[in-house]
């Protein structure tokens, strides 16, 4: 190969990088292995990860759904698997429709005009979001509920910093945005205000009486949003939101450790052309049949250079069509059978341990499922103890929310059975 | 490739129609030949003060975005429904019912100093320069 290409010495290859600056010894990599001391390796490793041993409560923004072999099956053909970027339509109709779907499937969960192919994850999805609203209202305040995820709150002023957009914090009145505090921030330097549905705290919040307000000050209502939960609730269209977003994780996508994750965004038809990312758009060839195009790209960065609405030149396609598959097996009427058992096991579990002595649910507002306990010890320890029963309590809300340290934050999917619920009840029961 | 006698042009390919202290400006048959099928224009909010050189608008056609730079200085006074609605005039009749918007001129005198047609003619022929 060396001589192939007319060089003596891999060092060669590497003779533009001045010597200063090259690595002097050998690399901290072991030797190589063939493949089955490789495979004896791998198999030691994943023996130590027993995860799916624990029974899991724990939410906070990744859940523990049920992703059907199906959706493996159909990620794993080597045609979706291996497939770059379909900037080639001619040779790229399966992504693209699948894309198209994805698409499709978004807007009617959503009640948006248009979906974009997919963002990086929710967090940075909500971020864009803010700016996409700054950009058409040309205000320079941007509102974000405390409700909102931690994370997504922070990844929020770091994408706002560097717009120059000032994003302030709506504090929160009994587990949701508090209407009073928002009104006193609304003004008509406001460009939009985040909310999350459920938050994450799991409450509904009071989205009609925050839409009224947000809207009468000429400012757009963002809502990060649950897509299981949109099985239940209302399309956030339907009660004013002009740009929806979340993490799409919970749509046939593991937790994996955190990641990769699926940013959702979809709007309404007067941001369109502020959306950033790739749009997949359905046409006709040159014979008149049916195709589909990324289409639309005079938004994105590499056409409209420093006038576009975002850098991001990519997707989270393998991601997006896990979920594309998962809601085509689900269909309509599985996805409100899905939000159903989430809900009603929720509130199984929530009923049973607001019966524990020492224990209360933190507040009394509507909640999808998952749901903030007032534990009589602190919520670190309840986990750690637990963790000695294989349960994994939730979440201790105290590690983002110094107001809420006596709190444990925790998530029922349909994955949870009654008895591991009961079990649950009971090992908290013999903490208390 | 044909411009009309009667209108002024911009080393940048817009066009100026003058009737009495209104400008109608727009782009020329050069700048839409060459942005291909034009699918949007982002026009000016009526009351706007631009200055003569400043980007008034922006064409997007399928493959680019192309900024549009006022020829003269003035208020928006009006905006041409037409482009906003059906985008593609500006590619079948860019001189004419493919205007942008008017401006109403603060420098009339401004006007004067734009390129007639023949000299136009050998700026577009000549490559035409950056759009």
């Amino acid at each position: 190969m060396l001589k192939a290409i007319g060089v003596a010495s891999i060092e060669d290859l590497f003779s533009d990088i001045p010597p200063a600056l090259r690595f002097k010894g050998q690399l901290d990599v072991p030797e190589a292995m063939s493949e089955w001391e490789i495979l004896k390796l791998m198999k030691e490793l994943a023996c130590k990860d027993d995860a799916a041993r624990y029974t899991n409560f724990i939410g906070a923004g990744a859940y523990d759904h049920y992703v059907p072999s199906v959706v493996h099956y159909v990620l794993a053909r080597s045609e979706f698997y291996t497939a770059y970027t379909p900037y080639q339509p001619e040779v790229s109709q399966a992504v693209l429709q699948s894309i198209f779907e994805y698409q499709t499937m978004i807007c009617e969960l959503t009640g948006m005009d248009a979906g974009n192919a997919s963002m990086y994850d929710g967090p940075s999805a909500v971020a864009e979001s803010v700016t996409i609203a700054s950009g058409l209202t040309r205000r320079k305040k941007a509102l974000v509920s405390r409700t909102v995820h931690p994370e997504t709150r922070v990844v929020t002023r770091t994408y706002a910093a560097g717009h120059e957009i000032d994003a302030l914090e709506v504090p929160m009145e009994n587990g949701v945005t508090s209407l009073s505090g928002l009104e006193k921030m609304l003004s008509q330097d406001v460009a939009c205000l985040v909310i999350q549905e459920p938050n994450f705290l799991g409450n509904i919040e009071p989205v009609d009486e925050i839409s009224e307000k947000v809207r009468a000050a000429g400012a757009t209502l963002i809502v990060q949003a649950n897509p299981i939960s949109l099985g239940l609730l209302r399309t956030p269209a339907e009660y004013g939101a002009e740009i929806v977003v979340g993490e799409g994780q919970v749509l046939g996508n593991p937790m994996g450790f955190g990641g990769p994750y699926l940013g959702v965004l979809a709007v309404k038809d007067k941001y369109l052309r502020r959306m950033p990312g790739r749009l997949v758009g359905m046409t006709n060839d040159n014979r008149g049949q049916r195709g589909f195009v990324l289409t639309l790209q005079t938004r994105e960065q590499h056409i409209r250079r420093e006038k576009a609405t975002s850098n991001i030149c990519s997707n989270e396609a393998l991601n997006a069509l896990a979920a594309t598959v998962y809601l085509s097996w689900l269909g309509k009427q599985g996805v409100k059978d899905l939000a159903g058992q989430c809900l009603k096991k929720a509130h199984y579990l929530a009923d049973g341990i607001s019966h524990l002595k020492g224990y209360s649910l933190a507040w009394k507002t509507p909640f999808f499922n998952e749901f903030a306990v007032k534990c009589p010890l602190e919520p670190e320890k309840v986990v750690k103890s637990l963790v000695g029963k294989k349960i994994l309590a939730g979440y201790p809300l105290g590690r983002a929310y110094p107001e809420l340290k006596d709190c444990l934050l925790v998530a029922v999917t349909e994955k949870r059975t009654k008895k591991e619920m009961d079990e649950l009840l009971e090992g908290l029961e013999g903490l208390a | 490739m044909t411009y009309p006698a009667n209108l002024k042009y911009t080393k940048t390919h817009e066009y100026v129609r003058v009737e009495g202290k209104k400008a109608y400006v727009g782009i020329t048959n050069y700048a839409q030949d060459q942005l291909g099928d034009i699918v949007f224009v982002e026009v000016p909010e009526i009351g706007r003060v631009v200055k003569a050189g400043e980007v008034f608008s922006t064409v997007e056609s399928v493959k680019a975005v192309s900024d549009c730079y006022a020829p003269v200085s003035g208020k928006i006074a009006l905006v041409n429904k037409k482009v906003t609605d059906s985008p593609e005039v500006l590619n079948k009749d860019p001189h004419g019912e493919g205007w942008i918007c008017a401006i109403e001129m603060s420098d009339p005198s401004e006007a004067g100093k734009l390129m007639d047609v023949a000299a136009y003619e050998k700026h577009a022929a000549e490559g035409g320069g950056h759009h």
